[in-house]
């Protein structure tokens, strides 16, 4: 580009050339069909094949899909319609089924005109997660929060809730949605109290049996603020041994004494009218919500100095661990009576859960474990260099750190014991997958329809499952960001 | 620092076991311990006197009566008149068949999808993202039932096979036929017999077996040998001389020698009665159990694959091409021994899942374990207490053995850190 | 669930035990409900419908004990057992009463501490196959393959019953009655055995009954009947009687219609003592007086039971056979009442 250069050349091209068009190989679809499906001899094969494999699917399942009947009162209605509609011989799908037995496979045997209240815990279910959850992502919550709401009180008005639950639930999300703006983490408070919430609203009686539930903590933590100047030591035993105390020998008299003298109650619906997703999911999020401290507590102590915790929880997680949940589920059914004083007796669905509890809890601490031990040694070290004892250490430093490290490993754990639900068929509970199906099968109207009952219930499986991991991995990469 | 502490120890004062870092962990140990013994105590409490007021008692004598009921596929020989314990062990073979068979074939289709997940051929990643997503996010039990029931359903029933003009054929030159109850597969005969060992019990090993244990065992041992002299002679000459023939030779020519001396050949099943005979019955329980398992546990593998070949920094494979090595080379040398450090402890748990999840063969009807000791057998007897104990025994023993070998592999594997 | 759950699994998991489980009847009252273990599914003996309200031969023998003991048939709580936990559901005092077409054994009765009270189907284990098959005696299906429910007393009649004849066959395992029919429909196996009760049930629900045959062969007894917890005998016998009353009450002709003018006008003494009109029989099992009256009420005596739920007139259309009273040629039979 020096001038001398300029004049000492007759002819210098002082403006550029249009680019020219790329050779029609290197353009468009052409080049994207060439660079990732043609690009060589293997690949080319990989592709007819994969091609080969698609068509296979489609050819054999597109009319039957395509033959769908969605208005049918039974299977030979359905394949008359199928007949009548494509002519003899084809074949096709028969959705009636789930049509007609929609709200068999989601509230099971619920009395239906109590179907408002498992649809309004489940929407309330939300509100309780958005602080835990969605506290990092204010988009998502805002979102999953309004139609929540939206759908929640639509459905409770369109399944004929009465008007002070319409009102109460109204309320509560549009409230949760007002102060989750503001403050995320006031609404752990309804998480807190959500559990027993949502164990009223499911089971229904007497409104005193949780609230004196709940009486028990408020006692433990007066306990605790009357004699901590006394004595730090008593007061920590008196604030875990009321409680317990009070549980056992009052809390029930104490329900029904309140029952007797202002009555609060919703009709008590018995565990087995539980089923389909209604039962699948209840025992999913007990699951859930109480295998994650077990968790923790169990991943806490097996990273502990101390030899008889570490060795205690080393024992329960590899034994749980070593042994397949039906093995576990048929303890539950069968085994558990023996265990507990005779003449005890307490509910199947209780009894499941606690099972599941158990189960998952042991794979939650492995995950935590894996969480802690990730956790840079500096870390551990800064928090001993200020000073902080032990819990507080873990619960300010260590843990949250921890935890979110652990969150695809918590996340996958949830959707592996979620899918495990299903395997409650065995012990004669109504899970949407056999039994529900089976029963199903079993009225003369449906009898030997399979694959529809089989796609339906793995399809809302799927959609459930692949919206958590989805969630989850979307949640990695936001928290990513604020370390390393 | 030593004149900060008093001299001597202070007196002990019993809040000193809340207060004091050296006694707390001591004193919240003892605590726990004796929590834990109270539970213990309470629980086998309560299973006494449950048991009394019930009036039954704790003993594995049910082990040793007659079972009386029969078993569809039993890899030892075990009649209605063998015992419970006999039909125990039926079982756990029966789990034992469809979790090895499951575990190599899941890595197979793990392996593949998930190397596949990371093609750049763009119709072959997107397949295997859906297959993966697919078998990941659906319950297994549905996998179970819905392969079972394209068994049942699309298969045609034996006696289609019937007659001038069937409804099916057989496969792979009429040796193999896929029913909806089993598939009929041929098994090895043996011209000349040479008898079995018995081993008690009424389990007998085939000499031809043992003879072919023996000849491939030998052969592996050979190979290894010509191994180290190729080796020698490398490292004494500088240039290694070619070995492939030999070690093929070792380990192929005893085997066909010993496959022409018993005159081993494949006996095809035919049709006779209502069922295939002469050949072997693959109960179809086992096969969609096992299919089943395989994509199901094959889609977390893949995903554990994909995820170890990804945390191979791309330094690694460009650093190896920088030295000139082939990109299969690259692969073998560079890539995979990285990954495997990655890839084998959750691939450990995978198969853990696996074996466990083979009890669901209780959907499919398929005798395992759990449909022997903790199915038919609990139920004759009614001693659910001692079956299902002793079930969670073997189950617990097997992931044992499980996890103690895969540990040993990884150590072995493990890249030894400085 | 007077409290709630929660409240139970807090009394439960601490040291608070119930009342001792021998006084069932007790435990019954003070529940307000009958804890009844049943069928998960078996159209005609125990079936839910898409409410989940129950119905079926043995459901209405839990509404009679329920009306007899509670004074309301529609008191009971209905445990779907498998037949796996059925009995481990009865001895560990989950259900009061088993009443889940269970075979009366030796074995059951004595090892299993069970106590069948006494039988209200007599059945016995029969084959059915595909007329196509060409099969018209069990004697022919040497080699076949027979789909079997597991855990039954049916699979240990089918092996000794192959084994008698020297006939070899497979054996396929099926955990429920529908997985059964699946199976079956499909040609997964050629022969499908159980109660002969259960065959004709399954066969009447198929959309082709006319081209399946259940063989003549009936290879085994099988009387199905409710079973107790062995060591609790008062509330054995409010069970045993309340059978015999709905027995009693077809073979004196007392059904559900005519039991209120009955109890005014009938001059038969064994009537008037089953209805309560002349004797307190009630009080000796700690009832009280009506209580027969009541579980005859609640769905109708024994005829009635069977022929709205398995009679004839129904899609399964058994046939009363050894289910007949004893007057008619059958075995049923009631103990006198006095």
């Amino acid at each position: 580009m020096s001038d001398t250069h300029a004049q000492t050349v007759p002819f210098v091209r002082d403006t550029m050339l249009p680019p020219a068009e790329p050779p029609i190989k290197e353009a468009g679809a052409m080049r994207w069909l060439r660079e990732n499906l043609f690009s060589g001899p293997v690949n080319t094969i990989l592709t007819i094949l994969g091609i080969l494999i698609v068509w296979f699917l489609v050819s054999h399942f597109w009319d039957w899909f395509a033959h769908s009947v969605w208005n049918a009162a039974s299977l030979s209605e359905c394949r008359q319609i199928i007949a009548e509609t494509w002519g003899e011989g084809a074949r096709g799908a028969c959705w009636a089924v789930i049509r007609e037995r929609w709200n068999q496979y989601v509230y099971g045997f619920y009395p239906p005109a109590l179907y408002w209240r498992p649809t309004m815990a489940f929407g309330l279910l939300f509100v309780a997660l958005a602080p835990v959850l969605f506290s990092e992502a204010p988009g998502i919550r805002r979102i999953v929060l309004g139609l929540t709401t939206v759908l929640t009180l639509w459905l409770m008005v369109a399944l004929g809730a009465p008007a002070a639950w319409l009102v109460f639930a109204a309320i509560v999300l549009v409230g949760a949605l007002a102060i989750s703006e503001r403050h995320v983490s006031w609404l752990l408070v309804f998480s807190v109290l959500y559990p027993l919430m949502g164990v009223w609203f499911l089971w229904g009686g007497s409104a005193w049996g949780p609230i004196m539930v709940l009486v028990g903590p408020v006692l433990g933590w007066i306990a605790w603020r009357v004699m901590h100047p006394l004595s730090g030591m008593v007061a920590v035993i008196a604030a875990l041994v009321i409680p317990v105390l009070w549980w056992v020998g009052y809390a029930g008299e104490a329900a029904r004494d309140a029952e007797s003298i202002v009555s609060f109650a919703i009709p008590a619906v018995a565990s087995d009218r539980f089923g389909g997703f209604l039962l699948s999911i209840t025992i999913g999020i007990s699951g859930i919500a109480l295998s994650l401290p077990l968790g923790i507590v169990l991943a806490l102590a097996r990273r502990s100095d101390m030899f008889l915790v570490k060795s205690l929880a080393v024992i329960f997680i590899e034994f749980i661990r070593g042994v397949p949940l039906i093995a576990l589920l048929f303890v539950a059914s069968l085994l558990l009576n023996y265990f507990l004083p005779p003449g005890t007796n307490f509910d199947i669905i209780l009894r499941v859960i606690i099972m599941v509890t158990l189960f998952a809890a042991a794979y939650m601490a492995e995950v935590i474990r894996g969480g802690l031990a990730a956790l840079p040694k500096g870390q551990y070290e800064a928090a001993d260099a200020l000073g902080l004892d032990y819990w507080k250490a873990q619960r300010l430093i260590v843990l949250p750190q921890a935890l979110k490290i652990s969150i695809p490993g918590i996340v996958s754990t949830f959707i592996g014991m979620f899918k495990d639900t299903t395997l409650v068929t065995f012990v004669g509970l109504y899970d949407p997958l056999k039994s529900m199906s089976d029963a199903v099968r079993a009225s003369t109207s449906w009898k030997g329809i399979y694959w529809e009952p089989y796609i339906f219930v793995g399809f809302i499986f799927f959609l459930i499952c692949f919206a958590m991991s989805r969630y989850s991995m979307y949640l990695e990469r936001r928290l990513a960001r604020d370390h390393r | 620092m030593t004149d900060m502490s008093a001299p001597g120890n202070p007196p002990f004062r019993p809040s000193m076991l809340i207060y004091d870092r050296r006694y707390r962990s001591m004193t919240f140990q003892v605590i726990v311990f004796i929590l834990v013994m109270a539970l213990a105590w309470w629980l086998v409490n309560n299973t006494i006197r449950n048991l009394a007021a019930l009036g039954k008692d704790f003993n594995f004598g049910f082990l040793w009566q007659r079972a009386g009921y029969d078993i569809p596929q039993t890899p030892i020989p075990y009649t209605s008149d063998d015992t419970h314990f006999r039909a125990a062990m039926v079982g756990l073979l029966n789990t034992l068949i469809v979790s090895i068979l499951g575990c190599i074939a899941a890595t197979f289709v793990g392996i593949i999808a998930g190397v596949a997940r990371l093609s750049n051929n763009w119709l072959i990643a997107r397949l295997m993202t859906v297959y993966v997503e697919a078998f990941r996010n659906v319950p297994l039990l549905l996998w179970i039932l819905i392969v079972f029931a394209i068994f049942t359903e699309v298969m045609p029933p034996p006696n289609a096979f019937r007659g001038d003009d069937p409804a099916a054929s057989m496969i792979l030159f009429d040796h193999v036929a896929l029913t909806n109850r089993y598939t009929a597969i041929p098994t090895l005969a043996m011209t000349n017999d040479p008898g079995s060992l018995d081993l008690g019990a009424r389990i007998t090993i085939s000499w031809a077996t043992i003879a072919f244990v023996v000849v491939l065992i030998g052969g592996w041992i050979v190979r290894r040998m010509i191994g180290a002299w190729a080796q020698r002679v490398q490292d004494q000459t500088g240039s290694r001389p070619t070995t492939w023939w030999m070690s093929l030779a070792v380990m192929t020519v005893p085997s066909l020698l010993l496959i022409w001396f018993f005159g081993l050949h494949f006996e095809a099943p035919e049709l006779r009665g209502f069922n295939f005979a002469g050949g072997l019955n693959v109960q179809n329980g086992l096969v969609a159990l096992w299919l089943a398992l395989t994509l199901y546990t094959g889609a977390f593998i893949a995903e554990i694959v994909r995820a170890g070949i990804l945390a191979v920094s791309r330094g690694q494979s460009e650093a190896a091409f920088a030295l000139g090595l082939r990109p299969g080379r690259t692969m073998n040398l560079v890539i995979l021994p990285q990954a495997l450090r990655v890839i084998i402890p959750p691939l450990i748990s995978q198969y853990l899942n696996l074996t466990k999840n083979s009890s669901l063969a209780i959907a499919v009807g398929y005798m395992d374990i759990k449909g022997t000791l903790g199915g038919t057998t609990l139920n004759q007897t009614g001693r659910e207490l001692e079956a299902i104990l002793l079930m969670m025994g073997v189950y617990l023993v097997l992931s044992l053995i499980i996890s103690a070998g895969m540990n040993i592999f990884n150590s072995r594997v493990k890249l030894k850190e400085r | 669930m007077k409290t709630s759950i929660f409240l139970g699994t807090v009394a439960a998991a601490t040291l608070m035990a119930g009342a001792g489980m021998a006084d069932t009847l007790a435990d019954v009252k003070a529940r307000g409900e009958l804890n009844c273990g049943v069928n998960t599914g078996l159209v005609g003996f125990a079936a839910p419908d898409a409410n989940g309200n129950w119905t079926g031969f043995d459901v209405d023998f839990c509404k009679a004990v329920a009306a007899a003991v509670l004074g309301d048939a529609t008191k009971v709580k209905y445990v779907p057992t498998t037949g796996q936990t059925r009995f481990t559901a009865l001895s560990s005092g989950e259900v009061d009463l088993l009443a889940r077409n269970s075979t009366w054994t030796f074995s059951r009765d004595t090892d299993l501490k069970l106590d069948f009270i006494g039988v209200n189907y007599y059945d016995g284990q029969g084959f059915m196959v595909r007329k196509d098959l060409g099969v018209t005696s069990a004697k022919e299906l040497d080699g076949a393959t027979v789909c079997i429910q597991t855990g039954t007393t049916t699979e240990l009649n089918l092996a000794d019953y192959f084994k008698a004849n020297n006939m070899a066959y497979q054996p396929v395992n099926i955990d429920s009655n529908a997985e059964g029919e699946q199976q079956y429909m499909a040609g997964a196996c050629d022969a499908y055995t159980t109660d002969a009760s259960g065959l004709a049930a399954t066969r009447a629900a198929f959309a082709d009954p006319e081209n399946h045959i259940i063989l003549p062969e009936i290879i085994s007894k099988e009387p199905l009947g409710p079973a107790v917890r062995h060591g609790d005998n008062n509330w054995g016998d409010i069970v045993r009687w309340t059978l015999y009353a709905l027995i009693a009450a077809e073979e004196y002709g007392v059904t559900s219609a005519n039991i209120g003018e009955l109890t005014t006008s009938s001059q038969n003494p064994e009537v008037q003592r089953l209805l309560g009109v002349t004797d307190d029989l009630g009080a000796m099992i700690g009832l009280d007086k009506e209580w027969a009256k009541r579980a005859i009420m609640a769905r109708g005596n024994y005829g009635e039971i069977f022929a709205a739920n398995i009679g004839e007139q129904t899609p399964i259309g058994l046939a009363r056979g050894l289910n007949a009273q004893w007057t008619q040629g059958g075995l049923m039979y009631a103990m006198p009442f006095r």
